[in-house]
């Protein structure tokens, strides 16, 4: 294997041999039916590149979706394929080596955003997004990620959040409320709906905080922050680490059961919906009936299709750009519209919009990945041009780390359009009576 | 025996055994692998979401109508598939061939001309496309030796069975014969069997999307 990839990172001073050992049973360590599918399935047309920023962007082969999971197939074609005990029998079985999976370190954590545009454009309809997140249960058992990722995959395992300590957590609560003169509720004993909130709410994104905050008050909600649960964003999930992925999601559920909520409240983030909502069962274990796992883009829409939240209208023009894991992998593409049209903006959506909409650049813990950061904005160049097409006053979108990635990308290139929560528009436009 | 009797009956019965048992051997695999986890409340009609995606990557969606690659290996594909559907199963001597051996039953059957119709999108489909292997750099990057060995096979076969085609010549009949059970052979370990596992990737997807309230 070849993969003409950048120098990469690694963790540990683990020999090759049990790095390359620890790979193949991670990879293979969440493997089920619609994985072998997907395996048995590809007829290898490449029209996943045509779907992928990275390969667009670049024009670069190596970013051709179905060519980033080329080490976790070797692996299913030598332990687990439906064949592999042949392979195995008659020396042909593929192998993977450690400079295969360092060579391909760039591929799984770098130019995939776990977007997941490529299925729309395959034939056999692959979802390669889920077999990348799949290889990179491999990868961080090889002790094989991009250092940043594993510095904050750290945080979150000994400080609690990649935010900090709960100390901390609390500390920066107390100066938003002295900042904004707001009153957070924190740890009350019994609530009824559970806030959890991501770390760049906490700092670059203060006001959506407060925007929440008011919006639930107004809403006469009883609800609450934890300092020992209030972590949104699931960093296992991001860097294939299913250990904390696990630990992270049962935290919020056990938190949410403890105090008697009926609701968990994920904030302007688009992993954290993937990972909490249509995760978590799988890692608790068992159907988790008895919460309601709530983003905040559907309480915001349903709550004003209610006619509980009213607004002043904007009456401006405004595009909006659809956050992968939310949309396109999350089912919520209704809610911002109903929004939207309740703030009285005419919406021209961008040419790619919806399920098939193009990923900001930063997802799936790209954002995070700062060597990555040239790529990035290479991928977000796409969205610019479709944002300016649309010559629309506001430029929206409910996600924080897609925020982050269109606020770094723009300052790199000097683009003057800002990009705006649709949470913050709407905590600014409410009526309150 | 002579060569053809060896074909037509021990080589073919065969080479149809290894088609039929490692066929199903690798969708029970597939269907067996690992374990499913406990899925979320779902949105949406995750029934309706598998068999919307079966039937909705028929065509490619509206997004790729600019991208002329995407419209090649469409166009290509079909002409491909469905020529080669015709000849499978609408050519003379195969009609009659499913019928002595398999059937017992015939249909109608291509005329001369369709056969030929047929043949040229076929062949033109499956040239495209292989030539496509070489001359794309993204194609050639990640074609493995499979997917020329599962090509060139195909090729052979229906190379030999329009040269077979007048049934004139025993020899040639043979020849096509050969291919063919070569390539039933290695269809069950090779990529050919998309041809059965489409469905089950298309629809495993489609069912995540049902349940989600989303299409993918």
């Amino acid at each position: 294997m070849t993969a003409d990839t950048k120098p990469f990172d690694q963790q540990g001073d683990t020999p090759d041999t049990v790095r390359v050992a620890n790979a193949m049973e991670g990879f293979l360590s969440e493997f089920g039916p619609r994985a072998a599918s997907y395996m048995n399935a590809c007829v290898r047309c490449g029209l996943c590149a045509e779907a992928c920023h990275f390969h667009l962007a670049t024009g670069a082969a190596k970013y051709t979706p179905i060519h980033k999971i080329k080490p976790f197939e070797a692996a299913y074609n030598q332990m687990q394929g439906p064949f592999s005990w042949i392979k195995r029998a008659v020396g042909i079985a593929p192998t993977v080596s450690i400079e295969d999976l360092q060579d391909w370190e760039e591929l799984i954590f770098d130019s995939c955003t776990l977007c997941g545009r490529c299925t729309l454009a395959c034939p056999m309809g692959i979802d390669i997004a889920e077999l990348v997140k799949e290889a990179r249960h491999g990868m961080y058992r090889a002790g094989l990620l991009p250092d940043r990722l594993a510095q904050i995959v750290g945080h979150a395992r000994t400080n609690h959040s990649p935010f900090g300590t709960p100390e901390d957590f609390v500390k920066a609560l107390r100066a938003i409320e002295t900042e904004f003169a707001i009153t957070l509720p924190l740890d009350k004993p019994k609530a009824d709906l559970l806030l959890t909130l991501a770390p760049g709410d906490l700092e670059e994104h203060r006001n959506s905080v407060v925007g929440l905050a008011r919006i639930l008050d107004s809403l006469n909600i009883d609800w609450t922050l934890s300092s020992l649960a209030f972590e949104a964003t699931n960093f296992g999930y991001l860097s294939g680490d299913t250990e904390l992925q696990g630990s992270l999601t049962c935290r919020l559920i056990d938190k949410a059961r403890e105090i008697g909520a009926t609701t968990i409240l994920l904030p302007e983030c688009g992993h954290a919906w993937g990972a909490l909502r249509w995760e978590a069962a799988r890692w608790y274990g068992t159907p988790i009936n008895d919460i309601r796992i709530l983003h905040t883009l559907e309480l915001l829409a349903e709550r004003i299709q209610t006619g509980d939240i009213r607004l002043h209208p904007v009456g401006e023009s405004a595009t909006f750009h659809d956050p992968c894991q939310q949309v396109r992998r999350g089912g919520l593409g209704w809610a911002p519209r109903v929004i939207l049209d309740a703030l009285g903006m005419e919406l021209r959506e961008l040419e790619n919009t919806q399920e098939t909409s193009f990923c900001c650049g930063g997802g799936g813990g790209v954002l995070a990945n700062t060597r990555a950061a040239p790529l990035r904005a290479q991928a977000f160049d796409i969205k610019r041009k479709e944002v300016e097409a649309t010559g629309a006053t506001h430029f929206v979108t409910s996600c924080g780390q897609c925020r982050l990635q269109f606020d770094r990308s723009r300052q790199a290139t000097n683009w003057d359009k800002e990009v705006e929560s649709l949470l913050e528009l709407v905590a600014a436009n409410l009526r309150i009576d | 025996m002579s060569a053809i009797e060896l074909l037509e009956g021990p080589l073919w019965q065969i080479s149809l055994g290894i088609f039929v048992v490692f066929g199903l051997w690798r969708l029970f695999v597939i269907l067996t692998t690992g374990r499913t986890p406990v899925q979320a409340r779902p949105v949406g009609s995750v029934g309706l979401g598998a068999a919307r995606a079966i039937v909705g990557h028929f065509v490619p969606r509206r997004a790729f109508f600019g991208q002329g690659r995407v419209w090649f290996v469409t166009i290509a594909g079909y002409a491909f598939h469905l020529g080669l559907f015709a000849l499978l199963f609408f050519a003379a001597p195969h009609v009659a061939f499913l019928r002595d051996h398999i059937l017992g039953f015939d249909w109608p059957v291509l005329p001369r001309w369709g056969f030929i119709v047929a043949a040229q999108f076929a062949f033109a489909g499956l040239l495209a496309l292989w030539v496509r292997r070489f001359v794309d750099p993204v194609v050639r990057l990640i074609t493995r030796p499979d997917d020329h060995i599962a090509t060139g096979l195909t090729f052979l076969v229906m190379l030999s069975g329009c040269t077979a085609l007048g049934e004139q010549s025993a020899v040639l009949r043979g020849i096509h014969l050969g291919t063919v059970e070569a390539w039933l052979i290695y269809f069950p370990f090779s990529s050919l069997m998309h041809t059965f596992t489409w469905p089950l990737s298309r629809g495993f997807t489609g069912a995540l999307a049902g349940r989600r309230g989303t299409r993918m």
